[in-house]
């Protein structure tokens, strides 16, 4: 059988458990600067899965595409040490403050220019909107069949595959033909860990932003091992219509946000001395909120 | 057109709590907007279906019945919603927070370019003045929802597209009849004029669907853990709890993420949103996102060694203290003032 070409569709995302205050930007958007950056967890979920097919059909070959800020670039390095053969990372200032929807038409613009593929693979959503929208949404655009929620690949046949889904009440098995966009939830395997060969091999990729910036001394290495180049496309590379993209691309706007201000109830307070417990359960019991 | 559409689940001839708790839901700002409530429910065996949902105060309830839209594949749902919403130009679409309403509402709003908010926590109409623009917006919704870890809230609205999108949790409306003879009206829809037979490929071969085991929703008490709790051994001591007094466990995100419990345990926004008559919150500090699903519980216990944790401020009794020497001693005094 013919080895797939697959494409991971993955996001660099701030960790949400450590958000200081000046996380929020004064027009509602997110000051990704200032906060540690992580793979989104689905995304390496996805990334597995995507390697699996890759470990059982030779010849497959799996693309990881990201959007964001230059330092996105982290987590192509991250799937390259994975096992992934190459990345893809699409930046520029022209999608800043876009909402899934611009998102979803700058990915679904950038495929198109990555050349023919049997399968994109996504995590089920990201930590930071915990929307799970973009996957169905590239989908749309690309006129793809979705399959969401899957946890794992049970078989892969010329134009089609079969997977299992996992639901909030069950589990489904589903065929649908390629190509073909999934996506993959928590629930699948966790992704395996950096490889020590795929370390020493693609720890200077770079994208061509970086290596400008870069001080060291690997300059020549690009030349000669072209897989250290890790692809950077900007808005001329995407064929795209200005509206689509950014804040102007995007039909949702942040009205207003409000920090979390919480007003105290006049609560009764206790410690975890006898009596106060003995008196606390006495009273649940009377008033029948209990027993 | 310019309704309040309301996409309807159902599964095996049943429409889902969530949808129901929607239809509530708009029928409310439907009253606010003066425009009608319209219910959508596409799927197999089909009978009788608007019955379910007209006395929730539906004006119009259209059916697309036929064997293969049942089970649910995403195409041939899509493609109905998105030609319907094209003739009927709704200004709100609704669906549930659940595997079926995430699978399909960004498939719909990318089709038709209007904007989706995911996982509201709560629904209002209002006006929006785009000062650069000058231009004044008249009757938005506004979808309302915790962002970025919970530390804010974030008003999100859609000026310019149509129809405006938003899915909700489950729970997180409540579901009310409004009159058993409500008036409404319906329209069966001819399969073939809205979903192509090429819509149809994806198959599902098999399915195992179980009921859900836990029954936190329906729970009156709820005894809840949060990371404080610390272990999966200290979890325990919550189902010891739980046990005795005949309640259910939850959990917060951060206690499913760190592996202390299931994930249909958890409690919140991404969560199952409940109301029992009493919550007690074990070292659970207390972000939006959880408080979202639980706020609205008549009375809170909060067990917690910081005096200071945010989900004090919600509770009526504020405990403070090691959970592990706490809890033991609530089952022993249960235990001694019931007998």
């Amino acid at each position: 059988m013919k080895g797939l070409r697959i494409i991971v569709l993955a996001k660099q995302v701030p960790d949400t458990r450590n958000v200081g205050k000046d996380a929020m930007k004064a027009d509602g958007t997110v000051n990704r600067a200032v906060l540690p950056a992580i793979f989104n967890p689905e995304d390496l979920n996805a990334l597995e899965l995507a390697l699996r097919v890759k470990d059982e059909i030779p010849g497959t070959t799996v693309t990881i595409l990201t959007m964001g800020p230059g330092r996105a670039a982290e987590i192509i390095r991250e799937g390259l040490y994975r096992g992934a053969d190459g990345g893809v990372l699409l930046t520029d200032r022209a999608f800043a403050g876009s909402d899934t929807l611009a998102t979803s038409y700058a990915l679904s613009q950038a495929i198109k220019e990555m050349g023919d593929f049997d399968l994109i693979v996504a995590g089920r959503q990201a930590i930071d909107g915990d929307t799970a929208q973009v996957g169905p949404q590239v989908a749309e655009k690309m006129g793809l069949f979705q399959v969401t929620y899957v946890e794992a690949v049970l078989k892969v046949e010329k134009s089609s595959i079969t997977v299992r889904r996992r639901l909030d009440n069950g589990v489904e098995t589903v065929k649908a033909p390629l190509p073909l966009l999934l996506t993959v939830n928590s629930s699948a395997p966790d992704c395996r860990s950096r490889n020590a060969k795929l370390l020493m091999k693609y720890k200077h990729a770079r994208t061509v932003t970086e290596r400008q910036e870069a001080t060291e001394d690997y300059l020549y290495l690009y030349d000669s091992r072209p897989f250290l180049n890790i692809h950077e496309m900007t808005v001329v590379e995407i064929k795209s219509e200005p509206d689509q993209l950014g804040l102007a691309g995007s039909p949702t706007k942040v009205k207003r946000i409000e920090n979390v201000i919480l007003q105290a109830k006049d609560a009764k307070r206790l410690t975890a001395a006898d009596k106060g417990i003995n008196d606390l359960m006495k009273e649940l019991i009377d008033s029948h909120v209990i027993g | 057109m310019n309704n309040i559409f309301v996409y309807c689940e159902v599964e095996e001839g049943v429409v889902a709590d969530v949808s129901l708790e929607l239809l509530t839901k708009g029928r409310s700002l439907a009253n606010e907007l003066q425009c009608q409530l319209e219910a959508v429910i596409i799927g197999s065996n089909l009978k009788d279906v608007e019955n379910q949902v007209i006395p929730y105060g539906v004006d119009v309830a259209h059916i697309v019945e036929d064997p293969r839209l049942a089970p649910y594949t995403t195409s041939p749902h899509a493609a109905v919603l998105i030609k319907l919403f094209q003739e009927e130009k709704p200004q709100i679409a609704l669906m549930g927070a659940t595997p079926i309403g995430r699978d399909l509402g960004p498939r719909v709003s990318s089709a038709l370019h209007s904007g989706l908010t995911a996982d509201c926590t709560s629904l209002e109409i209002g006006d929006h003045e785009d000062k650069k623009a000058g231009k004044v917006y008249k009757n938005l919704l506004y979808q309302i929802r915790p962002a970025f870890g919970g530390n804010i809230i974030a008003w999100i609205i859609n000026p310019d597209c149509r129809p405006q999108m938003a899915t909700v949790r489950e729970g997180v409306m409540k579901k009310e009849i409004l009159n058993v003879k409500y008036p409404g009206k319906v329209n069966r829809l001819e399969v073939s004029k809205y979903v192509s037979d090429t819509e149809f490929a994806v198959q599902v071969i098999e399915r195992h669907l179980e009921k859900r085991k836990i029954n936190i929703k329906g729970a009156s008490i709820v005894v809840s853990g949060g990371y404080g709790v610390g272990s999966k051994e200290n979890f325990k001591l919550l189902y010891d709890l739980a046990a005795v007094l005949g309640a259910e466990v939850g959990a917060s995100r951060a206690a499913v993420d760190a592996g202390f419990t299931d994930h249909e345990r958890q409690i919140g926004q991404t969560g199952i949103t409940v109301r029992p008559k009493l919550y007690i919150a074990c070292g659970i500090s207390g972000q939006v996102q959880h408080r979202a699903g639980m706020e609205e519980s008549a009375q809170i216990i909060s067990i917690n060694t910081d005096p200071d944790a945010p989900i004090n401020s919600l509770a009526d009794y504020v405990i403070t203290g090691d959970l592990s020497e706490i809890i033991p001693k609530m089952i022993k005094y249960y235990k001694q003032n019931t007998k």
